[in-house]
């Protein structure tokens, strides 16, 4: 037993990193969170429209069972189901909790929480702060954290940037590779437990609703370190954002769970200003198509939609690649109150106020459901182990990871509002099995021998020395936008054999002019440079476990749409169906005549493809390539079936 | 296609002289003045066709939540994600914020900002993160009230164009202020409301306001910030008028 605190290191800032700092340091732990910037500066920041838990406020009967199932659903199965419906469980805590600490959710006549709608379910389940709800929770979060550094027991290390883990003869994390962004300085940080909760990798595409940071440096380094890298194809593409230059930016799904409306002219020829536009000549088709979940379809269903309008139908306003979500029947009040936000935001950014006029939005790249392969102990009762050292832990013994970072929560396709939730969810819950794990190791830390931390650091140290002596012909920035390109061009809402083989090929050429790269800028003081070559080296790995992973995946699941393999549900199918199909099999031969032929065609395929692709994909790091293995999916609660919205 | 002219005052480290730099990128439709400090990195060429190293500054989210990329865009302190180029003339001047000690170029060490955090206890004092049911009931009002005021990013432009506020002394400043006026405005967060009055009626606090309002004019988020040192103002007072019997 040590006679110490036990110490982590956790890597990020945002709502996972801070809420495990929090929880860590109240279990008497002594806690180092690492940041690329300024704590309050996290992605998380960006996330919008609120977060969701049953709390049933609206008395519509809704249960963390139901939100379980809308979760399981909405991610076409892919999810482990135990850990799923913990986390659905533990909602109504944990916004019970963010409430104490002060976030300003919207609230009731009474004064009690107040809630919205979202994509993929049917129950007003949403908690929010206006429309910059990620904010409102970061800062709460930050401020419990920075009570912690004011009272002693956590540390904050801001301005540096992880590089790698440190790992022991026996393939241990040990601690962590950090460096320090101001004075160039590489050093180690010895610790009982390294936690990523470094977000999500959305800058592989370059132009994403993403912020700067969310590279995935951190993560893909893991995965080169012999971290499994699970369901890495499966990105999502949010329906609804401003296209522009450096950014597209997120005009959040509250949008519609607030009334939003989505449509088109139905004439592709129609110049009129959108007001212009009478009701019957306006094409609503998430309405006229989903006439159940109408605007508020999960969002792979949305974008979809979205995509086929204009390039299929060729549909987008004046030709162009957008189509309207419009408010502006909602008052002025109303959408100030509770959107006030997302409005200023198109306000700044078009110069047009989306209170007097329909905005113009196109779906983009937004969040990453793949991640680090991360475990978990089930318990009896079909939820987590709290206590268990295997909760979030990657294949890398003391390296764990959480947040957007890891893979666990949201299978093939994310619902609006569970993001912050599995964030804050991930952080709380791992720190007493982070406690746990500690205790099992035969070795502490302080028994590993120095020449472990001084090699490793040594190593990253010449890395980044060879790094600046590059001097080819390449841009590095210029790199990353050329490989946003091909993975935009290749790699987005619709997927196809042929493009995905092209975006492989020419990720090996830029990864070829990688090596040609000239790094601009050989200061030792605040430099980005260094950093970002090695960042860009990461994201070209990265968008080859993304590339090959859609590649290998036959099938549609999600957000990962390969027409080729759609298994053309039949317009008046019932997934109830399908469960009947199921038991009569268990229990026999299926009657003839009970399902209408071609439901029977279509229930066997989709059970036949379900055999082979209900699988976690696995990434692993191996000859300069990801090798792609399948794992099992716990099932074990809610029997896979087809999804339907409609 | 027409381009942009960038003026851009640099600084190689603290304590460094500055110089000024000048750039050419085009002009792009949508563009911001982030876009075009990411055209200078991708051809870091100044304008008489010298290569220098690319201009370095702080941004994050590029979409005015996170505070990051503040500097000054024509001398007047603002989030550079939200200066469209469309709405500038076609030069452009950017230059370091003023008040804070220069890292690199446009980068700033905003640390006192959030050193001044931790002297008024910005936070609410929660028993521990186990559940313990609900918060307290609050009606939406002022729900509303607070949702204004912890909208604010830290982003120190109140700051920037206080004329109080200078590098060499302690003066807390509006941001700080407005935080005081959140957490007192919370059930929870007003038990330790004392606390923070009397972090704010020292050296560098309230009475140390020259009302200048020029804060309010600047704060991107359109905090009241006037109102904030008007109420922290009051609530001083009565905090000292208080201490005088008990303390």
């Amino acid at each position: 037993m040590m006679n110490r605190k036990k110490k982590i290191v956790i890597i990020g800032g945002g709502l996972a990193g801070l809420a495990l700092a929090m929880k860590f340091c109240e279990r008497n732990g002594e806690v180092t969170v690492v940041s690329y910037q300024s704590l309050k500066r996290s992605h998380s920041v960006c996330a919008q429209g609120g977060i969701n838990a049953a709390i049933d406020a609206k008395n519509e009967g809704d249960t963390p069972e139901k939100h379980f199932y809308d979760t399981i659903k909405g991610g076409d199965f892919l999810a482990h189901q135990p850990l799923v419906r913990d986390m659905c469980y533990q909602a109504p805590a944990i916004i019970h909790l963010m409430d104490r600490m002060g976030v300003a959710f919207n609230r009731t006549g009474e004064g009690h929480l107040d809630f919205r709608r979202f994509g993929g379910t049917l129950y007003n389940r949403t908690a929010f702060a206006g429309a910059t709800t990620g904010q409102q929770l970061v800062y709460a979060l930050d401020e419990q954290v920075r009570r912690h550094v004011h009272d002693g027991s956590a540390k904050t290390l801001e301005w540096h940037e992880y590089l790698g883990a440190v790992l022991d003869s026996e393939g241990i994390c040990r601690g962590a590779v950090i460096h320090d962004l101001r004075t160039d300085e590489i050093y180690t940080l010895p610790a009982d437990a390294v936690v990523l909760a470094s977000g999500g990798p959305s800058q592989v595409y370059a132009r994403s609703t993403a912020s700067f940071v969310s590279t995935g440096a951190a993560a893909t380094t893991a995965y080169m370190q012999g971290a499994k890298y699970a369901n890495g194809e499966f990105i999502q593409i949010h329906p609804t954002a401003i296209p522009g230059q450096d950014k597209l930016r997120l005009m959040s799904e509250s949008a519609r769970g607030e009334g939003g409306r989505v449509w088109v002219p139905r004439d592709a020829n129609d110049k009129r200003a959108p007001k212009k536009i009478p009701e019957s000549e306006r094409y609503y088709f998430l309405e006229e198509k989903y006439p159940l979940f109408k605007n508020l379809v999960p969002r792979d269903v949305a974008s979809r939609e979205i995509y086929d309008i204009v390039y299929n139908q060729n549909l987008g306003i004046s030709g162009d690649p957008m189509v309207y979500l419009d408010l502006t029947h909602k008052s002025k009040e109303f959408l100030d109150n509770r959107l006030g936000g997302i409005m200023d935001i198109y306000t700044k950014f078009t110069g047009v106020d989306p209170r007097e006029t329909p905005m113009k939005i196109f779906p983009a790249v937004h969040y990453s459901m793949g991640g680090l392969w991360t475990d978990y102990g089930p318990d009896s009762d079909g939820l987590i182990d709290h206590g268990s050292p295997r909760n979030q832990m990657t294949s890398i013994k003391g390296l764990f990871a959480a947040g957007e970072a890891d893979y666990q929560f949201h299978g093939a396709n994310r619902l609006g509002a569970n993001s912050l939730l599995s964030c804050i969810y991930t952080g709380l819950m791992m720190a007493r099995g982070i406690m746990n794990y500690t205790d099992s190791l035969e070795k502490s830390v302080d028994d590993i021998p120095s020449t472990v931390f001084d090699d490793t650091r040594s190593h990253w140290q010449n890395r980044f020395n060879d790094i600046k002596k590059m001097n080819g012909s390449e841009n590095p920035y210029q790199l990353h936008q050329d490989l946003g390109d091909i993975m935009l061009a290749n790699v987005l809402i619709v997927r196809d054999n042929k493009s995905l083989d092209k975006a492989w090929h020419d990720i090996s050429d830029i990864e070829t002019r990688f090596k040609d790269v000239k790094c601009l800028d050989t200061h030792d003081w605040s430099n980005p440079t260094p950093s970002f070559i090695n960042q860009l080296y990461c994201m070209i790995h990265l968008s080859k476990i993304i590339t090959k992973g859609a590649l290998m995946r036959d099938e549609f699941r999600g957000s990962h749409y390969k027409p080729a393999f759609d298994m053309n549900q039949p317009k008046d199918f019932d997934p109830h169906e399908y469960i009947d199909y199921l038991e009569k099999k268990q229990y026999g031969e299926v009657p003839k005549g009970k399902f209408p032929r071609e439901h029977l065609d279509y229930m066997k395929r989709f059970e036949e493809n379900n055999e082979k692709w209900l699988k976690t994909t696995i990434a692993q790091y191996k000859d300069n390539d990801p090798e792609i293995t399948y794992e099992e999916v716990d099932t074990s609660l809610v029997t896979p079936r087809p999804r339907k919205y409609d | 296609m027409t381009n942009i002219t960038l003026k851009i005052k640099r600084q190689d480290k603290p304590g460094s002289s500055a110089y000024w730099e000048t750039f050419e990128v085009p002009k792009r439709p949508h563009a911001n003045v982030i876009s075009c400090l990411m055209e200078v990195q991708r051809n870091p060429t100044t304008q008489d066709g010298k290569t220098v190293t690319p201009v370095t500054w702080d941004c994050n989210c590029l979409e005015e939540v996170c505070g990051s990329c503040t500097m000054l865009v024509n001398g007047k302190v603002r989030q550079a994600c939200t200066a469209l180029v469309d709405h500038l003339d076609n030069t452009i001047v950017l230059e370091p914020m003023s008040k804070f000690p220069v890292v690199r170029d446009l980068q700033v060490n905003r640390e006192r900002m959030f050193d001044n955090l931790k002297k008024v206890k910005a936070w609410i004092a929660i028993d521990g993160s186990r559940d313990i049911g609900e918060g307290p009931i609050m009606p939406d009002q002022d729900r509303a009230k607070r949702y204004v005021m912890s909208e604010c990013m830290t982003c120190g432009c109140c700051l920037e164009a206080c004329p109080q506020f200078t590098m060499d002394n302690s003066f807390l400043g509006a941001a700080t202020f407005n935080q005081v006026r959140l957490f007192n405005l919370h059930p929870t967060g007003e038990m330790k409301k004392e606390e923070r009055l009397d972090a704010v009626m020292g050296e560098g606090g309230i009475t140390d306001c020259g009302n200048a309002q020029v804060c309010v004019e600047v704060c991107p988020k359109n905090i009241p910030l006037t109102e904030s040192i008007a109420d922290i103002g009051l609530q001083t007072t009565w905090q000292a008028i208080k201490n005088l019997f008990t303390k």
